[in-house]
C-alpha cells in the first residue's frame, strides 16, 4: 500500500502508523462510549424504542413508508416538471437572439441564487392567498413549486452544458445536410444532450430528495422528516427514529449516486454516441448560484481512439 | 411603498445570515481540510473514517442534520455549547455546528479533487528530498491544491450561504424565518419576497464573482 504522497512504510513508519491507528481508535471508542453512556442514561437504547422498526410493521406502514412515499412523490413531480422547463430555458440561453438569451439568463441566474426554502415559503403563501388549493395539499404544491423553480434553473444549466459538450461536428453535419437552427437543436443536439446529461440529472435527484426535507421542517409537508416527528411522538424514541430516517436517506441517495456513476462510466465506454458525458460531479458546481467558473463548464470529452483524454482542467 | 419594512429588523436578520455563513465557513474549512488529510493519509483507519464520514453526512439532508442538533444533541445529549440558558445563542451555535458537519464534506471533496490536480512529480520530488507525509501535504501539495480549488470552494461557500436558511427550522432568527413571519403578517407577498430574494442575490453574486476572479489569478499556471 502506497500512494504518491507517501512511500511504502518502512519499520519506523509502520510503528508510527500503528500508533496513530491506536490513538485514533481510542478517540473513536471514547466518543462512542460517551454517546452510548448518555443514550442508555436517557433510555434511548432500550429495546422498546428500537423494536418498532424491526418487529412491528406498523412503524413502517403507518409512518415511515407514507413519509418516504411523499418525499419521493415530491421529488419525482419536481423533476418531471422541471426537466422540460429547464430544457426550454437551457436552449433559450443558447439562442442567437439577445432578446431571448438575456432574459432567460437573468431568470436562470436569479432562481439559482435564491435559497430553495425562500421559494417554498413564497409559493406556500401564494397558494394560500390567491388560489383555492386545499390546505391539505398546499404543502405538496408549495414544496414542488419551490423545487421546480430552483431545479429548473439548475437543469437549464445542465442542459446548456450538455449541448455545449457535443462535438462541433454534430452541428456542422446538421448544417451540411441543410437543417435549420431549430431543426438542428430539436432533432440532433437535444436528443443527444439528454443522454449526455443523464448522470448529472440523476445526481441532481439527490439534491432534490434532500431538499424535500425542508418542506417537512418548515411547511408541515408530511415527508420522511415529518413522519419521524409523529413516529417519535408515539414511541418516544428520538434518537432511534433519527438514526432510521438518516439511514433511509443515506441508502436512497447512495443508490442514486451509484446509479449515476455507473451510467457515466457506461456512457464514456459506449461505442455508440459521441463519447461526451456530463459527469455527475458537474452538478455540485451548478448548484451554487451566480456565475459558474468556466473551468467547470468544460465537460470531459473522450476523443475516440485516444482513451479518456481531456481531464477537466 | 416600503413602509411594510417598518417594525421588522430585516438588516438584523441578514446580519444573522452573514454570521452563520462566516462561522460555518471557517469551521467547515478547518474540519474539511482535516477530513481531506485523513482521506489521503497512510493510516487505513483514518482513511476509512474519512470515507464513511463524507458519504454519511453528504447524503443526509441538511434539514435532518440541523433538526437533529436541536432535538438530539441539545435535548438528549445535553450539548449546550457553553450557553445552557440562552435559547437564541444555543440555536445559533447548534445551527453553525450542523452547517459545519454538512458543509465540511463538500470542502473535503473539493480539496481532494484539488490534490489530484497537483502533478505527481511534485510529490515525488518532495519525497525524494526525504519529506514525510505530513510535510509533503503541508508544504508542497496542499498550498497548490488550495490555489486550484478556490473556484469550487467559492461554490461551496455560495451553497453554504443559501443553506443557512435551513437554520430557520430550529428557530434561528435569520432571513428565511423573518420572511416567513413577514409574509404571514403583511399583505405584501411579492414585495417582501423580492426584498429577501434580492438580499440573497446581493450576498451570493459578489462572492462568486470576486472568488472566481481570485481563483483564476491565483491558480498555479501549468
Amino acid at each position: 500500500m502506497s500512494s504518491v504522497l507517501y512511500d511504502a512504510p518502512g519499520p519506523r513508519a509502520r510503528r508510527r502508523n500503528v500508533l496513530y491507528t491506536v490513538v485514533f481508535l481510542a478517540l473513536l471508542v471514547l466518543l462512542g462510549w460517551w454517546a452510548l453512556g448518555v443514550l442508555s442514561d436517557k433510555g434511548q437504547l432500550a429495546w422498546v424504542k428500537w423494536s418498532p422498526f424491526f418487529t412491528e410493521a406498523q412503524a413502517w406502514t403507518t409512518y415511515l413508508l407514507p413519509g418516504l412515499a411523499n418525499t419521493l412523490k415530491a421529488a419525482a413531480l419536481a423533476v418531471v416538471i422541471a426537466l422540460p422547463l429547464g430544457a426550454v430555458f437551457g436552449v433559450a440561453r443558447l439562442s442567437d437572439h439577445a432578446w431571448v438569451r438575456v432574459p432567460a439568463g437573468v431568470v436562470v441566474e436569479f432562481f439559482r441564487a435564491i435559497p430553495v426554502l425562500l421559494l417554498m415559503v413564497f409559493a406556500n403563501q401564494l397558494y394560500s392567498e390567491s388560489t383555492s388549493v386545499s390546505t391539505d395539499s398546499r404543502p405538496l404544491y408549495a414544496v414542488v413549486t419551490g423545487l421546480v423553480l430552483y431545479n429548473a434553473s439548475v437543469l437549464a444549466e445542465v442542459v446548456r452544458a450538455g449541448i455545449l459538450a457535443l462535438p462541433r461536428g454534430q452541428t456542422e453535419a446538421a448544417q451540411a445536410i441543410g437543417l435549420r437552427k431549430g431543426q438542428t437543436m430539436a432533432s440532433i443536439l437535444l436528443p443527444q444532450a439528454v443522454t449526455i446529461m443523464l448522470p448529472a440529472l440523476i445526481s441532481q435527484l439527490v439534491v432534490i430528495v434532500k431538499d424535500t426535507a425542508l418542506g417537512g421542517a418548515m411547511l408541515n409537508f408530511t415527508d420522511l422528516l415529518d413522519a419521524r416527528k409523529t413516529l417519535a411522538a408515539n414511541y418516544a424514541n428520538v434518537i432511534p427514529s433519527f438514526v432510521i430516517v438518516a439511514v433511509v436517506f443515506i441508502v436512497l441517495n447512495l443508490l442514486l449516486t451509484t446509479l449515476a456513476s455507473r451510467l457515466e462510466r457506461r456512457l464514456r465506454r459506449s461505442k455508440r454516441g459521441t463519447g461526451a458525458v456530463l459527469g455527475a460531479q458537474a452538478v455540485g458546481e451548478l448548484n451554487a448560484g451566480g456565475e459558474a467558473p468556466d473551468t467547470m463548464m468544460v465537460p470531459q470529452i473522450r476523443v475516440p481512439g485516444q482513451g479518456t483524454a481531456g481531464k477537466t482542467p | 411603498m416600503f413602509d411594510f419594512l417598518e417594525g421588522y429588523d430585516v438588516l438584523g436578520a441578514f446580519w444573522t445570515t452573514v454570521q452563520l455563513t462566516f462561522f460555518a465557513a471557517i469551521g467547515s474549512l478547518i474540519w474539511g481540510t482535516i477530513l481531506a488529510g485523513m482521506r489521503v493519509s497512510p493510516v487505513p483507519l483514518m482513511r476509512a473514517f474519512g470515507t464513511v464520514y463524507v458519504n454519511v453526512f453528504r447524503n443526509i439532508p441538511l434539514t435532518v442534520i440541523i433538526v437533529f442538533t436541536s432535538l438530539g444533541l441539545a435535548d438528549v445529549f445535553g450539548i449546550t455549547l457553553g450557553v445552557p440558558d440562552d435559547f437564541d445563542a444555543l440555536g445559533f451555535r447548534l445551527a453553525v455546528l450542523g452547517l459545519i458537519l454538512y458543509t465540511s464534506t463538500f470542502v473535503c471533496e473539493s480539496l481532494r479533487a484539488g490534490i489530484n490536480t497537483v502533478p505527481v512529480g511534485q510529490a515525488e520530488a518532495a519525497r525524494a528530498l526525504g519529506l514525510g507525509f505530513t510535510q509533503v501535504l503541508r508544504l508542497i501539495v496542499l498550498p497548490q491544491a488550495f490555489r486550484s480549488v478556490i473556484g469550487p470552494l467559492a461554490n461551496v461557500l455560495i451553497a453554504l450561504t443559501k443553506n443557512t436558511t435551513v437554520a430557520a427550522a430550529i428557530g434561528v432568527g435569520e432571513a428565511a424565518l423573518l420572511m416567513k413571519e413577514m409574509i404571514e403578517n403583511e399583505a405584501q407577498l411579492l414585495l417582501i419576497s423580492l426584498v429577501f430574494a434580492l438580499g440573497f442575490v446581493v450576498l451570493t453574486l459578489p462572492t462568486g464573482l470576486i472568488l472566481g476572479w481570485l481563483g483564476k489569478r491565483l491558480a498555479v499556471k501549468r
